[in-house]
């Protein structure tokens, strides 16, 4: 009963395009998670309200539990494994968010961090506004969000002194 | 000198995997294999007539579809009560699949086994289960009436407990002022960002069930799953490496889905997996919270309480897996800091058409908190005597320590507080807020607003028994290792264990790797809830550091021809006091250790049998000794130490819309000596967060049937940044004399008083009486109304 259609599905992840067999109701999150092994993105709610499986499609943030696979062909998907530099440098958000001790459990963390690279490659100079602005879509249960706000700042700044 | 770590503000050794997308949580446990899907009941009360599961297994991908009849062996049976009480006169447990009759919305009723979540979901829309709905029994006032939850539970009632100090009946009826208050809390959840999750897998060639699982307790999921299944312990392996959020909800075991994925890996030889999706995490998980007080109290003209009587009624929900531990924890801290030499509490555990009730982070001291400072708040308004001053004429006073309360706590031991100093919390905590400035600035309150300000204060016992252990290992590499059996969930344990090892032991703080919660590496624990995780695991590491040493100072002294008590060890080396020339490195140690007929490295030479080392008279590994550079070592408390703090809040309540919005928010804590300022103020932070959820945004909202109307995050208001303020913190370090490291617990006491301090705020804004949180826009607003109407 039910045999399903399955497509060949190109997805561009940090950089790298890879080929994937699946229906065309794979959400994104899945088949990050399951057919590329790229567990980071995490998965909260699956209806598009906490945040946690957040990953930028063409720069912006978008949630991939909410995204078929097949919908964000050949665009620009970046995970949470694609923040730090090749030679294992962190990206500003995952240093500030490690310095702030904004993180406990961890499971909200790659959704902030995507959401707070969004923000810091489009204004290295946010005010407190803006942070909470940027920020305001994705739930966090453990911090509190005192420190993640501080840590969004934080990332900014060395986002700032990086350049000069 | 080492440096010492313990104290310091050190950054997390557990955030740079996290950071990288490199954590390892249930769900990222490999894909292949089986999925485990659930069907529920969509009815709170019903008996189940029949169940057609046949199409379902017409769908290609689907293994297996199983109901309660299809179920083996002891998996037939009701899951196990956790912790009996003698006061539980009629537990109830549920069946891994309902037996017959569905008891709340979200009860497992089938499970489906198949090649992913997609092809078991598409199989569940086929499964046909006919029910014949009965009316549900939901909320305090239902459970009260006619309709039973459990046919043979008459009443509704699990459990009726009476406890008493003193004489209450003649203390009330000596008091020159009596006052009644009745108070009411309602149902909110842990809501970690991870669900429930089990990964089964198990190896028909060793012989081992291998199972990765998201809870608060290994080791028990452990013994729980080998004994359900009948098979060895020694077969099951369970460990829990990253943990996203517990809150309490993941310290409840085996949960249905836990017992099938781990059978159906065997069954099906294939790996099994069971991830939760949200809705069911709001419907077949646990709740905590909903209670109802009626309190009598009585006080002399100075404010001083004689008497206090409370009964309570305690919602527990469909099933009682946890026993009475949470209102049993309601009845033991209500007295908090304030002396009672009069106190009865007795409380009614009884049974709703809703989802269990099992303790969620703070386990039921929220409700015994703004029970005693609701009390409070309405003597001193009663008197007219300043709020904070009627608090400090109730303290138990810094030298009355220790304090018995003449009750018993959770542990099944006497409440004795072992240290404290209330009376500096609560100035400390006035002097943050500035108290008494309040009438100035409340005098500049801007239009459309009315401003109001409340503290509380509160004791809560930390670091109980019965056990935890530690074992710490030096490599011949030099790398130390550590482990203990209790799992970490955020808290920061690697890093404050790692803090702690390092200072016993005097190695570099990056040379300590600490694992939890792996019953692999550590076979016996209790698990991590009641914020007894650094108090138990903490001075059972530093106990196993301390055995190691003993034995490295014992071995390097043999081998430096030196007297023991000259040794010391500083940055890993163990060297005659002060002379560093004169030492040999604790990773050499470690290979002296470990008498070797083999050699596997340059360094290693040392250990084997020609090297010349030791007395020839004697065997290589003397009576008494162990080979190895390691130790476990354990603490097993006589009883709970107790934590305390004060909260104090400023708020502004718009006259327009009812919204509460906080100014300020201080906080004062006292939970012993500090190992890590940083990961401590952290657990304030989301601890207070958790309380302002719980305080103004948070219900489980349940209709008559026992629908749970917002199962959903769109639905259930839980906080995002914008509706969480800033926390102050400050920090008193009273030590705890029953444990070497003097610590107390710290996890979760930032919510404890918040729903408490809120309500003075609130009701110190409105000047009418807060008898009910969490307070909501519009309830705040039918308050106002109704106050107007009474006072027209």
């Amino acid at each position: 009963m039910n045999t399903e259609e399955s497509y060949e599905i190109r997805l561009k992840v940090n950089g790298e395009t890879q080929q994937i067999t699946a229906p065309a109701r794979r959400l994104l999150s899945d088949a990050l998670r399951g057919e590329l092994g790229l567990t980071g993105t995490h998965v909260g709610c699956e209806h598009g309200v906490c945040g946690c499986c957040t990953v930028l499609v063409d720069g912006a943030p978008v949630r991939s539990c909410l995204t078929f696979a097949i919908a964000v062909q050949d665009r620009e998907i970046r995970t949470v494994e694609g923040l730090a530099a090749d030679d294992g440098e962190l990206h500003p958000v995952q240093e500030a968010f490690k310095e702030c001790h904004g993180l406990q459990c961890g499971f909200c963390t790659p959704g902030f961090l995507m959401t707070a690279c969004a923000l810091i490659e489009q204004n290295d100079d946010p005010t407190e506004e803006e942070i909470t602005e940027a920020i305001a879509g994705n739930l966090c249960r453990c911090t509190g969000y005192q420190n993640i706000r501080a840590a969004v700042g934080y990332a900014a700044e060395i986002a700032r002194s990086d350049k000069t | 000198m080492t440096t010492q770590s313990f104290g310091k503000a050190i950054r997390r050794t557990e955030d740079d995997r996290l950071i990288r997308g490199r954590g390892s949580f249930t769900d990222d446990a490999g894909s292949e294999g089986l999925s485990l899907t659930m069907i529920r009941s969509p009815y709170a009360n019903a008996r189940i007539l029949s169940i057609d599961v046949s199409e379902a297994w017409e769908v290609e991908g689907v293994r297996a579809v199983l109901t309660y009849s299809d179920l083996p062996g002891r998996l037939v049976e009701p899951l196990p009560l956790l912790i009996p009480h003698p006061s539980l006169v009629a537990p109830r447990t549920q069946y891994i699949l309902a037996k017959e009759h569905v008891r709340y919305v979200g009860e497992a009723v089938v499970a489906i086994f198949a090649t992913d979540r997609y092809v078991g979901e598409d199989a569940a829309e086929r499964v046909i289960v006919e029910y014949e709905p009965r009316k549900a029994v939901v909320g305090i006032d239902a459970a009260l009436g006619p309709d039973l939850v459990h046919d043979d539970v008459p009443g509704n009632v699990a459990a009726d407990h009476v406890e008493h100090v003193g004489n209450v009946d003649q203390a009330l009826d000596e008091a020159p002022h009596v006052l009644e208050l009745d108070l009411d809390m309602e149902r909110s959840m842990g809501s970690s960002l991870e669900g429930r999750a089990s990964h089964a897998t198990w190896d028909r060639h060793s012989r081992k069930l291998r199972i990765q699982n998201a809870t608060q307790t290994p080791t028990s999921v452990r013994f729980a799953v080998a004994n359900i299944l009948e098979i060895p312990d020694e077969q099951v392996e369970v460990f829990a490496i990253d943990v996203g959020g517990g809150f309490g909800t993941k310290v409840i075991h085996p949960w249905p889905e836990d017992i099938l994925t781990a059978w159906g890996a065997i069954e099906y030889e294939r790996p099994v997996k069971f991830t939760e999706d949200r809705v069911e995490h709001f419907i077949s998980s646990s709740h905590e919270r909903a209670q109802r007080h009626q309190i009598k109290v009585g006080f002399d003209d100075e404010g001083r309480i004689l008497g206090l009587d409370v009964d309570f009624v305690h919602d527990n929900g469909a099933y009682t897996p946890y026993g009475m531990i949470a209102p049993l924890i309601t009845a033991t801290q209500l007295p908090g800091p304030y002396k009672l030499p009069n106190y009865r509490v007795r409380f009614r555990s009884v049974y709703t058409n809703t989802v269990q009730v099992t303790p969620y982070r703070g386990a039921a001291r929220p409700h015994a908190v703004f029970s005693m400072e609701r009390t409070i708040d309405r003597i001193a308004a009663f008197l007219e005597i300043d709020r904070a001053e009627l608090r400090r004429r109730n303290f138990i006073q810094p030298d009355e320590f220790p304090y018995d309360l003449g009750m018993i706590f959770q542990d099944g031991r006497p409440a004795i507080y072992d240290s404290g100093n209330y009376p500096e919390l609560l100035e400390k905590v006035l002097a943050m807020i500035d108290w008494d400035g309040f009438p100035e600035r409340r005098s500049q309150t801007p239009p459309g607003r009315r401003r109001g300000i409340g503290v509380a204060c509160y004791v809560e016992g930390t670091g109980l028994g019965p056990y935890e252990g530690g074992h710490v290992r030096v490599e011949t590499g030099g790398k130390v290792q550590v482990s203990t059996g209790l799992a970490s969930s955020g808290q920061g344990h690697h890093t404050v264990f790692a803090q702690i090892v390092s200072d016993e032991l005097g190695v570099p703080f990056e040379d300590v790797e600490v694992v939890t919660g792996d019953t692999r590496r550590f076979q016996y624990a209790v698990g991590t809830f009641a914020s007894r995780a650094a108090v138990m695991s903490g001075n059972a590491v530093a106990e196993a550091a301390r055995l190691v040493k003993e034995k490295a100072i014992q071995i390097a002294a043999e081998a430096l021809e030196a007297n023991p008590d000259d040794l010391e060890i500083v940055d890993a080396q163990v060297q005659v006091k002060g002379t560093p020339a004169r030492g040999i490195p604790l990773a050499q140690v470690a290979v002296l250790a470990n008498p070797l007929r083999y050699s596997f490295s340059e360094a290693a030479r040392a250990a084997t049998q020609f090297a010349g080392a030791g007395d020839l008279d004697e065997p290589p590994i003397k009576p008494g000794e162990d080979p190895g550079l390691e130790a476990a070592g354990w603490y097993s408390p006589v009883r709970a130490t107790f934590a305390s703090g004060a909260h104090a809040v400023e708020v502004e309540v718009d006259t327009a819309t009812s919204e509460v919005e906080i100014l300020r928010y201080c906080v004062v804590h006292d939970c012993g000596r500090l190992i890590n300022p940083l990961i401590v103020e952290g657990q304030i932070h989301g601890g207070v967060a958790q309380g302002i959820a719980g305080a103004l945004y948070e219900k489980m909202a349940y209709d008559e049937d026992g629908n749970l109307q917002n199962a959903s995050f769109m639905d259930f208001l839980m906080p995002y940044c914008t509706e969480i303020p800033e926390v102050e913190i400050d920090h008193l370090e009273t030590p705890s004399p029953l444990n070497p490291l003097g610590i107390k617990g710290a996890g979760e006491a930032g919510v404890i008083p918040v729903s408490a301090v809120i309500a003075a705020a609130v009701e110190d804004a409105e000047g009418f009486q807060i008898n009910h949180m969490p307070l909501f826009p519009s309830e705040l607003h039918e308050m106002r109304l109704m106050n107007a109407e009474v006072s027209e």
